[in-house]
């Protein structure tokens, strides 16, 4: 009886320690594009240090398993404490509001205020997280290539039709497979539609049918993949919304004319290194204007946590001033935080190439359309990029015309919307 | 009554693995006559099958309903008790169709055009890993050298996993892969084969060959070498040809193996996802999109994600694939009833 009753006891004692081991865990879901996986490890060792009562698990997922699986976790009501995402709005609903729980809200508002929004429900005011990373998407060429076809590289101003030839003329003349590669996503192809004058939003606040300017770019496009000017092997390698990046043909020089956008620069700079001279461009223009897309990847808090002290702690601690300015300059990202930005930074990389690719985003930025800045707080945009991917890759792949797929990708929108019951 | 376990005469290793087995054997026995008792004779056989039925139950047939019901919902929420009724709704829409030879003309097109790409993976995949895997089966139960090895080496693929195999084979495949590379050290003109349609649905089927064979050719091993040999012997010595010996004695003995082997090929090809998947995510374009990577990205990867179309097309599945079982099943017992007349 005695020996019954230590070892239930035991078991009670085994129990008990492991709740509490839980009780003080908080954990990250995290993607990588490049090293900023490791920089965050390296921080939150450090928090860890200063904190023995909280342990932060970082699980390093690919960008899919946040794109695809991080979505049904959080319907379920499950999910990581806190999550780096690039869809915040359409999952506002499950994120947590920090409000009541950071030291100070003040200072959230007035550094990450102006993309607050993208990551809150509609007409709400609470704080979900901040931006890691604030991107823009635009071209880089490989310099290289060009120097050794003897083609200037296009100006400030030039056209998307500008770079197609100039790209296509310098992979003719160094015998490189694609000329120009654009990633496969809704979210790359949108800048330059906005360019052409495409406008997603209806009146009433929804999609809209595809109009002129994003037709008149679409097709361009897909004549494009037609005649090689534009990889196909990003379009076509898959079926459905499926992303893609063609950053490894470009690390490889396989291509001449890249549009992706500033968080790749510290993946080239890591990647590339010396083997070939490269330059982040800008977006081409189109009729309307020269604008690209604007967007990043936040960290928010999940509301379904069982530590929210723990969870706000942790994200009181990545969004301080001085963690944000150390985050941005090992990892060569542009931060959101307003303080960072207007204090400047100082970029912790030897590579000349990256800082000016930096400064050329940074400069980018300036020309972003209205429409470019307010999709990524938009409700719709990832219904919306998610049936412009799925068509036009048909197209691209001679699976229908472009004019069907116009249709596809308006009928495709309006069930989403149907069924979402909006 | 004691534990009826025959005594072997001897000692040494195989007595003493013995003895655990007789102590569980002696300490259930008294339960098991307990409920003997209570049950009858002829309740043990519910009493045996109970466990097994209940996980049968819990993980195949109560997620069939739930899933059915599922089918019969509408909207985005994820959890049953929040969506809408909508009856048979997303069977409608799937079925709205003007013609369904032509994807273009149905509302659902995708679901269409992953229909008829199952479709044509199926006849291809299943005739053709039958037939290899025949062929492999009857050369290696000849008495060939190093048997084992080469029963090892068509055996290995099934040991990978399937995300391995769509790796592997991709990195083979792809432009700048392994074959392209063999192709172009010959003075030969490489190939786009992951974007060239035909050749991308051709390399799922071959793929997937490859990964599976090695298990279908081991089931029809063991079927051959259960064919007795003197069989053999009594045609050799009536001059049969070794032709007529296959149709005549190899094939109807080894019917049963190959209706085990045709129902599992068939239902594995049906459901064919993870190493196309990897290797060419469904493209180019939807051209190696099957049914359950259309199941899979409307029901959880696509933005709004829509499960009760999801759930009615794996319903639909399900059903054709209980039909194509059934019409099998039938069929080989037909065949047994036949061979038992004559």
């Amino acid at each position: 009886m005695t020996k019954t009753r230590t070892m239930l006891a035991a078991l009670a004692i085994g129990l008990m320690s492991s709740t509490a081991a839980v009780a003080g865990d908080v954990r990250i879901m995290w993607y990588s594009d490049g090293v900023e996986g490791e920089v965050l490890k390296d921080l939150l060792d450090r928090f860890m240090n200063e904190n023995p009562g909280i342990n932060v698990i970082l699980d390093n997922v690919s960008y899919s398993v946040v794109r695809e699986q991080l979505p049904v976790q959080l319907e379920a009501g499950n999910g990581p404490d806190i999550a780096r995402v690039t869809n915040l709005k359409a999952q506002s609903q499950h994120w947590l509001d920090l409000r009541p729980l950071v030291a100070d809200a003040a200072y959230w508002d007035e550094n990450f205020g102006e993309q607050a929004d993208w990551m809150r429900p509609d007409g709400s005011n609470q704080i979900s997280g901040f931006m890691t990373q604030i991107t823009i998407a635009g071209g880089f060429a490989n310099k290289t290539l060009f120097d050794q076809a003897g083609v200037a590289i296009p100006g400030k101003d030039a056209t998307w039709d500008d770079w197609a030839k100039a790209a296509k003329q310098v992979a003719e003349s160094q015998q490189v497979p694609f000329p120009m590669a654009l990633d496969r996503s809704g979210h790359r192809l949108s800048g330059p539609n906005l360019a052409y004058g495409g406008n997603y939003i209806g009146a009433d606040g929804k999609p809209a049918p595809l109009d002129d300017g994003s037709k008149n770019f679409l097709t361009s496009f897909v004549g494009w993949v037609a005649d090689g000017t534009m990889s196909k092997d990003v379009w076509v390698s898959a079926a459905g919304s499926t992303y893609r990046a063609a950053a490894d043909d470009f690390i490889n020089g396989q291509l001449v004319y890249y549009y992706s956008g500033s968080w790749q620069v510290p993946n080239f700079s890591t990647k590339i290194g010396t083997n070939f001279d490269w330059v982040a461009t800008g977006s081409p223009c189109g009729p309307t204007n020269c604008t690209g897309m604007t967007g990043g990847a936040g960290l928010v808090a999940v509301k379904y946590t069982k530590n929210p002290k723990e969870v706000a702690k942790v994200m009181d601690y990545l969004a301080s001033e001085a963690i944000v300015k150390e985050f941005s300059e090992r990892t060569l990202f542009l931060p959101a935080h307003k303080g960072v930005l207007a204090k400047g930074l100082d970029f912790k990389t030897d590579d000349a190439q990256a800082k000016t690719a930096l400064n050329a985003f940074v400069e980018a930025s300036k020309s972003l359309s209205d429409l470019a800045r307010k999709l990524p707080g938009w409700h719709w945009s990832d219904t919306f990029y998610g049936a412009l991917v799925t068509r036009v890759s048909q197209a691209a792949a001679g699976e229908m015309t472009i004019d069907e797929a116009f249709t596809r990708i308006d009928s495709d929108i309006a069930t989403k919307v149907k069924d979402s019951g909006n | 009554m004691k534990a009826n376990v025959p005594r072997r005469s001897g000692s040494g290793l195989g007595e003493a693995a013995m003895v655990p087995v007789r102590l569980v054997m002696g300490a259930v026995d008294a339960p098991l006559r307990w409920v003997q008792r209570r049950l009858g004779i002829g309740g043990m056989a519910t009493f045996f099958l109970l466990p097994n039925m209940l996980i049968f139950g819990i993980f195949v047939l109560l997620p069939f309903f739930i899933n059915f019901a599922y089918s019969m919902t509408g909207g985005t929420a994820l959890f049953l008790p929040d969506r809408t009724f909508v009856g048979t709704e997303q069977y409608a829409r799937l079925f709205d169709c003007v013609n369904y030879a032509d994807p273009n003309s149905c509302t659902e097109d995708t679901f269409w055009t992953a229909v008829g790409n199952t479709a044509w993976f199926v006849l291809l995949q299943v005739s053709l890993m039958i037939l290899f895997s025949l062929v492999t089966a009857l050369i290696l139960n000849r008495d060939l050298m190093a048997r084992s090895f080469w029963r090892a080496v068509f055996f290995f693929p099934v040991l990978l996993s399937p995300v391995v195999v769509g790796l592997i084979w991709k990195w083979i495949l792809q432009r700048q892969g392994l074959l392209n590379f063999g192709l172009y050290s010959l003075g030969l003109e490489p190939h786009t084969w992951l974007n060239d349609r035909n050749w991308s649905f051709a390399a799922t089927v071959g793929v997937s060959i490859w990964a599976h064979m090695g298990f279908y050719t081991l089931i029809l091993l063991a079927g051959l070498q259960a064919i007795p040999k003197d069989l053999y012997e009594a045609a050799e010595m009536d001059g049969t040809r070794p032709a007529r010996a296959f149709w005549r004695i190899t094939l109807p003995l080894l019917m049963p193996n190959l209706l085990v082997v045709v129902v599992l090929v068939l239902i594995r090809a049906v459901q064919i996802f993870d190493e196309v998947y990897v290797l060419t995510g469904g493209g180019p374009g939807t051209s190696t999109l099957y049914l359950t990577q259309y199941i899979y990205e409307t029901g959880f990867a696509t933005q709004l994600r829509n499960p009760g179309l999801a759930a009615a097309a794996s319903i639909l599945m399900g059903v054709v694939l209980v039909i194509l079982t059934l019409v099998q099943l039938g069929l080989g017992r037909k065949g047994e009833n036949k061979g038992a007349r004559k």
